[in-house]
């Protein structure tokens, strides 16, 4: 069998009681960390704390050449992912090819990052529009690539008045603060010759799920000066605001209150 | 030195005054006579000695040039004439006949204005004669004709007298059918040359003297004394009388034009920007007080001053100081010095103003080619059209392994002063390939790097290049990205010839206006709806974009050109590059977000589904081959017919000139090797060769597989050939 296992937000704490003892009752334990990352942990001290050796794979062990996965047949094999396992969507893909060989799985869930960012903003649930990732930008055939998707996600939530939840990148040892994540967004707006972006109000959030957790909620081109400290980051561009939540922003992330006004619908 | 620092300071004075400017080249088929000729005016400049003119080879000044008797690099002189009374400055860049150096004289043609065609009078107009003319028609250079080696005519051929007028007249005529089948507009508006307006002149380089018919008015030499002198050996007489450089720099001065003249025609041929523009407006006037507009056709290493750019300069004036833009480069380029060329030597000058040839240093991003200008977004220069295409390979490796990080340094530095070769560096085996225009640039190039940059190296013996292409369809081809959330669906066929002709040519590419770019490809014979549809261009291969209202394919598509690319510069069949493929993208499933269809993702599902298409759509190898002319007397013919036989040749045409026979044909270079050894003992040394690329041919069936399995294995690749599902992973 294949146990997708959530690992929670921050340390080798936050994987639930459930999740934990599967791990220790697995046979072989596999981890992947280029979607998310634990920050507040390194593979020493989950092994420690797990009492267990992990295996962790590489982005091409998982989606192209998986011939781990061949284990799980006989055994019970855990795939430990960062957060709740199957919000990364590529992991789809790694339960439909287990499923397509007979192999069967199970997923033991744990807090996700999408709701923590809901609990500590005051942001509520039930008003955000699609999610959408900020890549870091690329070089192709001699060009500096800015893909736009994210724009285009932000405003098409925005004409709806839906909040918009931005993950920034991971690759390799680099992760996208929320500094240059504001930065490429109103880069994009230029790009496409828009300020909808230089009064608009955002909420950054770092190391969500640690006891430092950072939650600041200010007009986005100020927030691309302000300090989080250390990865990861993750940031909200909220539609009008309900007034709960204005109070929210103001009391747990220090939004001047003149700037919430507002954005109160 | 004293006379030498006169001559800079007339041309100094010169330079200001564009309508007493002109920027010429000498080109012509090898052997003809060139850097005689230009010793010649040198001579009659005072710049050599007159009596060393025709032996001294001045302008030939790297001592392996002087050593082979041929030209390798263009060189460039400026020097002044005098015609009634009034002084004219004329820049003149020598450029190298031999084929394998026709890179030079492509690049020499955009800095120049007008060009004397060099024929020999015993041979007529031949191969290279054509090409070169072709390229100067091409960049709106005119023509003038100067017929050479008229003394062999009459003491070698025995011509006679009454004979010379109509023999002479025949190469003239040749020289205008070509001209006229080139550019048959130009020719009716006056490009025509003509002995009889004096667009001609006839004489012998070798022994100082020329004539033309303004000259034979003037001094009373007609052909019938030209004859005599010739007959009874007193050229030198001749050359006192009848001096080459007065005949030919009067036709030059009085025929050819000034860049204010010229440029008002040429900047519409040779760039594509806004004409009303005002750096448009200022290089149609020649303007010193407009923009910089400045375009490199040179840039060589100086062990002294570095990098120095040598270039025209359409409009502005350059001095030293100045911060100019390069294109395609975001920082700007601090000029150092700027200067006028002599020969082996760079001379100094405070500023050189519109319409003179100018070498600068400091401009460390420039490459041939580049356009170098005061407004940073200047629609660059068209790209320079070489045309003759790398047929032959070297691997080089530093003798020494303390050398290599040198060796890396040198390869990138030749192959900036030299666009014609091609670099290929691999910092992981050491090994790195040198692809060039035959044996003898490989050669050349490979000598310069051990003496000019002292670097030892050993180089593979020469091998020739391929090219992949396909016969067939294939598709729609599936290529999935690694993480399996995207899926790209290509079909592949050959892209229509005429529209691979346009490709070659250079007339198409994505910069131009798009409806006159669908209309050369409705020409060429593509399809209106894919014409319409033109995602991208690479080498003579097309992606057509033929999906509709695909979400976010638009921030995709240089994803995919970059896979596509890929593809095709190391082909699935040999890593050879890939010709001739139009891929038709027909249906794209993209993931949602933009992290999980990035570089990672995208390159490699395109590229693989490229491979495994080309692979699937009846692959081929295509060989380069070169046309062959042979002269050869009749009693030889037999020796030199089997040498072509016997090389895969195929005859083209014989044709009879006296008792001797013109052999064209076509050969594949990969035969080649040795010929010239073989063609020498096989007609008893009396044949005389040249060679020219004849571009890219399918391989015979039969030698495909051993070809590729060949080439696989050089590249330490497994030598069968593979199969497309080697590419298309699960």
């Amino acid at each position: 069998m294949l146990i997708f296992i959530g690992l929670g937000l921050y340390d080798e704490r936050d994987v639930s009681v459930k999740g934990l003892q599967a791990i220790k009752d697995a046979d072989v334990i596999c981890a992947e960390f280029y979607t998310s990352r634990l920050m507040g942990a390194d593979q020493a001290k989950l092994e420690e704390f797990y009492g267990r050796k992990i295996r962790v794979l590489h982005r091409e062990e998982v989606e192209v050449d998986p011939a781990w996965l061949e284990e799980a047949r006989s055994k019970d094999v855990a795939f430990l992912v960062g957060g709740d396992p199957m919000v990364s969507t590529t992991h789809l893909d790694l339960r439909l090819r287990a499923c397509e060989i007979g192999i069967q799985t199970r997923v033991i869930h744990s807090a996700s990052i999408v709701t923590a960012v809901s609990g500590l903003t005051g942001l509520q649930n039930y008003r955000f529009g699609r999610s959408t990732t900020i890549p870091f930008p690329y070089t192709a055939r001699g060009k500096r690539i800015i893909p736009e998707t994210p724009y285009l996600v932000l405003k098409q939530n925005m004409e709806r008045n839906l909040h918009t939840m931005l993950f920034l990148d991971i690759q390799n040892q680099r992760y996208m603060t929320v500094n240059e994540g504001s930065e490429l967004l109103l880069e994009m707006a230029q790009c496409a010759g828009e300020d909808i972006l230089d009064r608009q109000i955002a909420v950054g959030i770092a190391r969500a799920g640690s006891i430092d957790a950072c939650v600041r909620a200010d007009l986005l081109p100020r927030l691309k000066d302000w300090n989080f400290g250390s990865p990861l980051h993750i940031m909200v561009v909220p539609a009008k605001l309900h007034f709960m939540e204005a109070r929210a922003l103001v009391a747990l992330a220090g939004a001047p209150a003149e700037i919430v006004a507002d954005a109160v619908d | 030195m004293g006379k030498r620092k006169k001559i800079v300071e007339r041309v100094t004075t010169l330079m200001d005054k564009p309508d007493k400017i002109r920027n010429i080249g000498i080109v012509a088929h090898i052997d003809h006579g060139k850097t005689t000729l230009s010793d010649n005016l040198l001579g009659g400049a005072g710049m050599i000695s007159m009596d060393l003119a025709g032996r001294q080879l001045f302008m030939d000044f790297d001592p392996l040039e002087q050593a082979r008797g041929i030209t390798i690099d263009a060189a460039n002189v400026s020097m002044v004439h005098e015609v009634d009374g009034k002084e004219y400055l004329i820049n003149m860049i020598d450029t190298p006949g031999h084929v394998d150096f026709g890179g030079d004289v492509t690049r020499a043609m955009r800095a120049v204005d007008g060009a004397i065609v060099v024929v020999d009078a015993v041979e007529g107009a031949m191969p290279q004669t054509e090409t070169v003319l072709r390229q100067a028609l091409r960049e709106g250079v005119r023509p003038v004709l100067f017929v050479n080696k008229v003394d062999r005519m009459i003491n070698e051929l025995k011509v006679e007298k009454k004979d010379m007028a109509v023999r002479l007249g025949k190469v003239i005529d040749n020289v205008n059918k070509l001209i006229r089948g080139m550019n048959e507009e130009k020719y009716k508006a006056g490009w025509k040359v003509d002995a009889a307006n004096g667009t001609v002149a006839f004489g012998s380089a070798l022994y100082n003297w020329a004539i033309s018919v303004p000259q034979m008015k003037k001094t009373g030499i007609g052909f019938d004394q030209v004859f005599e002198h010739c007959r009874d050996g007193k050229m030198k007489e001749l050359a006192e009388k009848v001096p080459l450089y007065i005949a030919v720099n009067d036709m030059v001065v009085k025929f050819l034009p000034s860049p204010i003249e010229a440029q008002k025609e040429r900047v519409k041929v040779i760039w594509n920007g806004d004409w009303g523009s005002s750096v448009g407006k200022a290089m149609a006037s020649c303007d010193p007080n407009g923009p910089v507009a400045f375009m490199i056709t040179k840039v060589k290493v100086d062990p002294h001053a570095g990098e120095v750019a040598t270039g025209r300069l359409f409009s502005g004036t350059l001095e030293r100081g100045m911060e100019l833009h390069v294109s395609g480069i975001a920082d700007t380029n601090r000029i150092q010095q700027t200067g006028i060329v002599m020969g082996a030597e760079r001379v100094e000058v405070d500023r050189v103003p519109a319409g003179n040839i100018a070498a600068v240093t400091g401009l460390r991003d420039a490459i041939v080619g580049s356009t170098v200008s005061t407004e940073s977004g200047m629609t660059p220069f068209e790209v320079i059209k070489h045309v003759s295409e790398p047929v032959m390979t070297v691997a080089v490796e530093a003798k020494n392994m303390r050398d290599l990080p040198k060796l890396v340094e040198v390869l990138r530095q030749v192959g900036k002063e030299d666009p014609t070769l091609q670099i290929t560096i691999n910092e992981e085996t050491g090994e790195h390939l040198m692809a060039g225009m035959g044996e003898l640039h490989l050669e050349i190039v490979a000598f310069r790097i051990q003496r000019d940059k002292g670097v030892e190296i050993k180089t593979s013996p020469p091998i020739v290049v391929y090219r992949e292409s396909i016969n067939g369809r294939a598709g729609p081809v599936e290529g999935k990205s690694p993480n399996h959330h995207n899926r790209f669906y290509i079909e592949f066929e050959p892209l229509e010839p005429g529209v691979v002709e346009a490709l070659r040519e250079g007339k198409i590419n994505m910069k131009m206006e798009e409806l006159e770019r669908r209309k050369i490809l409705l020409d060429g014979g593509m399809d209106k709806d894919e014409a319409r549809n033109i995602a991208g261009v690479f080498g003579t291969n097309m992606l057509l974009n033929m999906t509709k209202g695909i979400q976010y394919l638009r921030e995709t598509m240089e994803l995919i050109l970059e896979g596509f690319e890929e593809a095709l510069r190391n082909g699935p069949i040999s890593r050879e590059p890939v010709q001739g493929v139009k891929a038709r993208l027909v249906d794209v499933k993209l993931h949602e977000d933009a992290v999980h269809r990035g570089p990672a993702q995208v390159i490699p599902a395109v590229r693989q589904a490229v491979q495994a298409g080309v692979l699937m759509a009846d692959p081929t190898l295509l060989e380069p081959f070169q046309n062959v002319y042979i002269q050869v007397p009749q009693d030889q013919m037999g020796g030199a017919m089997s040498e072509i036989q016997g090389r895969r040749g195929a005859i083209l045409s014989m044709d009879t000139e006296g008792d001797m026979i013109i052999i064209k044909s076509k050969m594949p270079v990969s035969q080649m090797f040795g010929f010239s050894g073989a063609i020498r003992s096989a007609t008893e040394g009396r044949a005389l060769w040249s060679t020219e690329f004849a571009g890219f041919e399918s391989l015979p069936t039969n030698l495909l597989l051993e070809t590729v399995k060949q080439i696989r294995t050089r590249k330490g690749l497994k030598p069968e050939m593979p199969k497309p599902s080697d590419y298309l992973k699960a």
